[in-house]
Order: structure tokens, then C-alpha cells, then sequence
């Protein structure tokens, strides 16, 4: 009884050690050796209540890295994330302003507003064909050109301080952090909740439909719909993190500026890969928060901010080489067991292209 | 490429560009009823020339990510390449036109060495385009942002002459950007380098069985469009006298020349496309510029109608060539594994 439960806990470590080192998991080894490194520097950062503060600030990034998942891993891009936080979050602080009655009717129209834009991002995807990048880059100039045209430019005041707490408060006088912020309670909520999807048969086939659209059409997906829900989903995301960004940064036209390549960079170092098919939506947010921390490390470490983005770029490229060439060895192996039929599919697939070129 | 292939084929490619320049000439007709309506004319010499000066420096980029995006790849470092090299050439210069050919030979360097970086990092290193750029975009704007506090070095007056002087109604740059397009046009068509950018960015696969070195197109690729991203660079820091640390960015070249590219009818996909597209698109940018400034429309405006103008004019495209590229659909990413656990998964679910 107790050897084979033994060499199930040895090999359950061995598979522990090769997650870890696998793409999927080397994310968390990077976040890991983040973070210590910051406690290095500033032993703060390490006190529980610093900490939360530091989730809270991460929050909305990692939410929006989670909606950012769902499109990728079906093979899909979402630019316009950004300009639909700074479109929310100026509705947000022109509608509501100080009347705080109007915060739930208000709250509801964002809702539905963040729903029409992904609803309209996967349907111009799957039905016109169009590919994602040029759609939601064509979203992201019409919504961000289409808010500042109604708001002149210039940003109206905050809205109501009630509206704002969901972003900045928190539940107060707990015992060791001494607060819980709305805003890691929300990012819990939606991990949660992100997980249970990706596990029901609608994540499943949202990965099938990324590693091989027509694969999965003869399996019986539905790709429209499922895609269509992907662009749904980060379309939401995007306005939970938009609401949380008015109560933390305020309203400005640049709030949310910039998240769709931070979202793609934090979804991308979580082992995610472009193009779709692989990847875990726990990595993503693992990869918003290896990313913030980087940022953080940074800045304690005293790098002049205009450095940061450079070291930025040579991670993430670092990250991924790494991530492509571990994928890469794996799938040779995995090639040499399976090449009978693994040299059939692609011939049969591209029978209508290969002519072309041959010619 | 050549007479042989089957009919439906061969229809495709001229197709797709007779279709980017009726929709350009769409655009003309609808601008010059609409410029006529308040009262202007949209054919006199100064609004081709306006025109045409708003196609050149976007022409030069997207010229480049044409290349680039045939083979499958992008490129999104091309806003930061052309800041850095009309800073370059600015502070090589220095206002003397002794300094002209260093200053424009230094730019043109160091754009083709972050190419070479860019297409090494995507072939041999395996990371996407997408992020490959990205990353040498970031480490280019740091260290723009390090170095430099604003705009920088100076042009001698010779040199803005390019920027300045035109035949008739046609200036300069613009005949020097389609003359680099008729370059590229014949690199295409005519090399065999050329031909491998189609190969490989049509099925990166097929063209490896083929015999073919499938790094090496995408590095000249990436190559190239780096150096025209430089000459953008060039064109801008003639036009303003000096160079400047923010010009890229602030132009946005990086997504406004992808849009212009499959505004051209090029496949995001790779494989399939024309520069003389590229142009047509490029133009359609620049018609629909001139025209809402015309008319005054507010600047938030215009992006709103570009946003709808690039989707729209996508859509139409892709309605169009659906039946006939059916075959190639789903090819993407016929090579990455098959035994994955989602799809099983799925399968059984449904």
C-alpha cells in the first residue's frame, strides 16, 4: 500500500518539477523569482497589507488578461480592449456624476454597452470573415475617436464617490491585511469563474477551435457562437476593469490606453500561444501579475522609467523564445510517435493550396 | 503565379486589386461630389498634391509591412525604426549638406540591422511576429525616450528640398516612394527571393517539403521593411527640418500600415497580396484624409470613420474571394499537434 503511493508522490513531483519548467508553468517560476526579488529590494513589499495593495493595483490588468485569454486561444485578436475601458470609463464619469442613484441604471447600460461591442467584434469575425486584428483595430479607432467626439476631448469630472468605492474601497478592519479591496474580491470572482468556463465543454472547444478551426467544424463545433462568446467575454472583462479603473485612476481619455498590447504581452508570457490552441487562462493572469511585478521591480530597483519599456520588450521576447523552443522539442518527440497520420492531415488539408506555389 | 495554374486561380490576384482601386475610385467620386458641395475643387493642383504628400510617408511603411506580412509575419517595431532613423540622420547631419549621403547611409544601417534582428528573432528564435516586434519596438522606444528629450540634429536645406519641391502637382517623395514600390513590385515578381516570401507565407510547411529555406525570406523581409520604414523616417525628418523622437508613434504607422496593407487587399495570413494593392489602400487613406479635412469634419471623427472604412472595405474583400480560396481555409496551423486533450475533449461533449 505504501510503495505504490510513494512512487505515485515521487512521480507526481517529477510531474510537478516538468509543469514548472514546462511553458504553462515556467510563468509561475518567473512570478516567483519576481517577486522575491522585490522583497530583496523593499522588505515592505512583502507585509500583507502592502501586498493586497499591490493585487489591487494588478486587478484590472489581470481581468482584462483573462477576457484577453478567451479571444486568443481561439485564435483570435482583441485590440480594441483599451479604447472600450477608456469608452466605460468615460460613460462612467459623464453619466453618473455626482447623482449616485444613477449608479446601478448606469452600471447595467455599460454592461450591455460592453456586450454590443463584442457581440458586433464576433459577428463581423465569424460571419464577414473578417480577420479579428482588422475588426478590433477598426473598433479600437471608432470607439476611442467616437468618445472623444461626445466628450469634446476633455474629461468630465468622477463620478459619484459610491460608484468610485468598487475601485478603491474595500472591506475594512480585517484582522492581518487590514483591508480586502472590492477589486481583488472581483479578480477572485472572475479567475473563478474564468476557470469553471474553460473547463466546461465550451472551453474545451474554444482550445479546439483555436488548434484547428476546420478539425473542430467536423467535430460538430458550433465556431461561430463560440467564438462570437469569446469576443463576448473579453468585451466584458473590459468593462468590469473599467469600472474598477474609475474608482482607482479617475476618468481620463487615457485610462485604458495601452491595455490591449499589455493584456496580449501578460496572455503571451503565460504560455498562451498566439494563433490559438494551447494555453491555461490561470497562466494568463499569472502573467499579468509577472508583468506588474516586473514594472514594480523596476521601479524599486530605481531603472529610470524611460528604460522600462525596453526591459520589457527584451522579456517578453525572452519569454517566448523560450515557451516556442520548449514547445518545440516537445512536439518533435510527439512527432516521431505519430507520423503516419500526422503526414496524411496536412497533405489532405492543403491539397487546393499547394499547386499555387508549386507552379 | 505564372500561366498554368487552374482558371479560378488565376482570376484571383488581379481581382483583388482591380477591386482595392474601383473602391478607390469610389472614394474619389464620393469625395469630389462631397469636396464640390462646399464649394471646392478636388482636382486642383494644391489638393492632389496634398494628396499625394499624405501618401508618401505611410507609402514607404506600408510598402515594407506588405513584405512582411506576405510571409505570415508583422511588424509593428516600423513606428520607432522610422523616429529613430530621422533622429539619426538629423544628428548626423547637422545642418551641413557635406553630411547628407553618412546621415542617410547610418539610417538606413541601423534599420537594417533591426530588421535583421526582427527576422532572426522570428525564425530562429520561433517567437510570434506579433510579439517579436512588440519586444524590439519597446527596447527601440526606450531608448528613444532615454536618449532624447525632444527633437533633435537638423537638416540642411538641400535636404529638405525632397520633402519641399515637386513636378507639377506631384512632389518628390511621392515619385520616390512609387519608384521603391516599383523596386519591391519587381523584387516580388521577378527574384527568387520574391517568390519564396509567397511560398513561404502561403504554407510555411509546403514550402519547407518544396526544398525551401523558409528563414531566409522572412529575415530579407523584415529586412526590407525596416529600411522603408527608415526611408519614411528620412522623409519626415526633411520635411520638419529636424528629427524627432515622437514622430513615429504619433503617426501611429505601425496599425494604420497594417490597415492599409489588407485595405490593399494582402491576406493577414501571408501568401497572398500585391504591392500595387498596398498603394491603392495607401491612397484610399490618403483621399479620405483630405477629403474630411475639406469638410472639416472633427478630428475624433475621422478615426471613427476610418475604423468603419477599414472593416467595411475588408468585409467587402473577403465576401468576395470566400468561394474561391475555400481550399486554403483551416490550412493555418496545420502544424502544430494533433493528440491534443482540448480536442478529444470536445468532441466528446458534443
Amino acid at each position: 500500500m505504501s510503495t505504490p503511493a510513494a512512487t505515485r508522490q515521487t512521480s507526481r513531483l517529477a510531474s510537478a518539477t516538468l509543469t514548472l519548467l514546462s511553458p504553462r508553468g515556467a510563468v509561475f517560476l518567473l512570478l516567483a523569482i519576481l517577486l522575491v526579488a522585490v522583497t530583496l529590494l523593499n522588505p515592505n513589499f512583502a507585509e500583507p497589507g502592502q501586498f493586497i495593495r499591490f493585487v489591487q493595483r494588478v486587478a484590472p490588468v489581470a481581468i482584462v488578461a483573462t477576457g484577453q485569454y478567451f479571444v486568443i486561444v481561439c485564435g483570435e485578436f482583441d485590440l480594441s480592449m483599451g479604447s472600450l475601458i477608456t469608452a466605460q470609463v468615460v460613460i462612467a464619469g459623464n453619466l453618473i456624476g455626482q447623482d449616485e442613484s444613477r449608479s446601478v441604471p448606469v452600471l447595467v447600460f455599460m454592461v450591455v454597452f460592453g456586450a454590443v461591442v463584442g457581440l458586433v467584434n464576433g459577428l463581423i469575425t465569424t460571419m464577414l470573415r473578417v480577420p479579428s486584428f482588422i475588426v478590433t483595430l477598426g473598433m479600437m479607432l471608432a470607439l476611442l475617436g467616437g468618445v472623444l467626439f461626445w466628450t469634446g476631448g476633455a474629461a468630465t469630472g468622477n463620478p459619484a464617490d459610491g460608484f468610485r468605492q468598487i475601485g478603491r474601497g474595500g472591506i475594512r478592519d480585517v484582522p492581518v491585511v487590514d483591508i480586502i479591496p472590492w477589486s481583488v474580491i472581483v479578480l477572485a470572482a472572475v479567475l473563478a469563474v474564468a476557470i469553471w468556463f474553460s473547463r466546461r465543454p465550451f472551453g474545451r472547444t474554444l482550445v479546439a477551435v483555436g488548434d484547428n478551426v476546420t478539425t473542430a467544424r467536423f467535430a460538430g463545433a458550433r465556431v461561430w457562437w463560440v467564438k462570437t462568446a469569446a469576443f463576448l467575454i473579453s468585451s466584458l472583462s473590459a468593462t468590469v476593469a473599467g469600472v474598477l479603473l474609475v474608482g482607482y485612476a479617475g476618468v481620463h481619455p487615457s485610462v485604458g490606453r495601452g491595455y490591449e498590447f499589455i493584456a496580449i504581452t501578460a496572455v503571451v508570457l503565460g504560455g498562451v500561444v498566439l494563433g490559438g490552441g494551447r494555453g491555461w487562462v490561470v497562466s494568463a493572469v499569472a502573467g499579468a501579475f509577472a508583468l506588474e511585478t516586473l514594472f514594480t521591480l523596476l521601479n524599486v530597483a530605481g531603472v529610470p522609467s524611460t528604460l522600462r519599456d525596453a526591459v520589457q520588450g527584451a522579456i517578453i521576447i525572452l519569454a517566448v523564445a523560450y515557451s516556442a523552443t520548449a514547445f518545440r522539442s516537445r512536439r518533435r518527440v510527439r512527432t516521431a510517435h505519430a507520423s503516419p497520420t500526422e503526414e496524411k492531415v496536412p497533405a489532405g488539408d492543403t491539397s487546393g493550396g499547394a499547386p499555387a506555389i508549386d507552379s | 503565379m505564372s500561366a498554368t495554374t487552374s482558371r479560378p486561380r488565376r482570376r484571383v490576384r488581379p481581382g483583388s486589386t482591380a477591386i482595392v482601386y474601383l473602391a478607390l475610385l469610389g472614394v474619389i467620386i464620393v469625395g469630389a461630389v462631397l469636396v464640390g458641395s462646399v464649394g471646392r475643387n478636388f482636382f486642383s493642383d494644391g489638393n492632389i498634391r496634398d494628396i499625394l504628400t499624405g501618401m508618401s510617408v505611410l507609402g514607404f511603411v506600408a510598402v515594407g509591412q506588405t513584405l512582411v506580412i506576405l510571409t505570415g509575419s508583422l511588424d509593428l517595431s516600423v513606428p520607432y525604426v522610422v523616429s529613430l532613423s530621422s533622429l539619426l540622420a538629423a544628428e548626423t547631419m547637422r545642418g551641413n549638406s557635406a553630411n547628407i549621403v553618412q546621415g542617410v547611409l547610418l539610417a538606413l544601417g541601423v534599420a537594417a540591422l533591426i530588421g535583421l534582428g526582427n527576422g532572426l528573432i522570428v525564425t530562429k528564435l520561433r517567437v510570434n511576429g506579433f510579439i517579436a516586434t512588440l519586444g524590439v519596438g519597446l527596447i527601440i522606444k526606450g531608448y528613444l525616450d532615454t536618449m532624447y528629450k525632444g527633437s533633435a540634429g537638423s537638416v540642411p536645406r538641400e535636404f529638405q528640398l525632397i520633402g519641399a519641391t515637386g513636378l507639377g502637382p506631384v512632389p518628390v517623395s511621392t515619385i520616390i516612394m512609387l519608384a521603391v514600390a516599383t523596386l519591391v513590385f519587381l523584387f516580388l515578381r521577378r527574384t527568387r527571393t520574391g517568390h519564396h516570401i509567397y511560398a513561404v507565407g502561403g504554407s510555411v510547411d509546403v514550402a519547407r517539403l518544396s526544398g525551401l529555406h523558409t528563414a531566409r525570406p522572412v529575415i530579407v523581409a523584415h529586412v526590407l521593411c525596416s529600411i522603408s520604414a527608415a526611408l519614411a523616417g528620412l522623409l519626415l525628418a526633411s520635411r520638419l527640418g529636424v528629427g524627432s523622437p515622437t514622430v513615429g508613434s504619433q503617426g501611429g504607422y505601425d496599425l494604420l500600415s497594417i490597415a492599409a496593407v489588407v485595405l490593399g487587399g494582402t491576406v493577414l495570413a501571408g501568401g497572398r497580396g500585391t504591392i500595387w494593392g498596398t498603394i491603392g489602400g495607401v491612397a484610399i487613406f490618403a483621399v479620405l484624409d483630405s477629403v474630411m479635412s475639406v469638410m472639416q469634419v472633427n478630428p475624433f471623427l475621422k478615426d471613427v470613420v476610418r475604423g468603419v472604412v477599414i472593416v467595411a472595405a475588408v468585409a467587402v474583400y473577403t465576401g468576395r474571394a470566400l468561394e474561391r480560396r475555400r481550399p486554403r481555409f483551416g490550412a493555418k496551423g496545420f502544424d502544430s499537434a494533433r493528440s491534443d486533450p482540448g480536442l478529444d475533449a470536445a468532441g466528446a461533449a458534443r
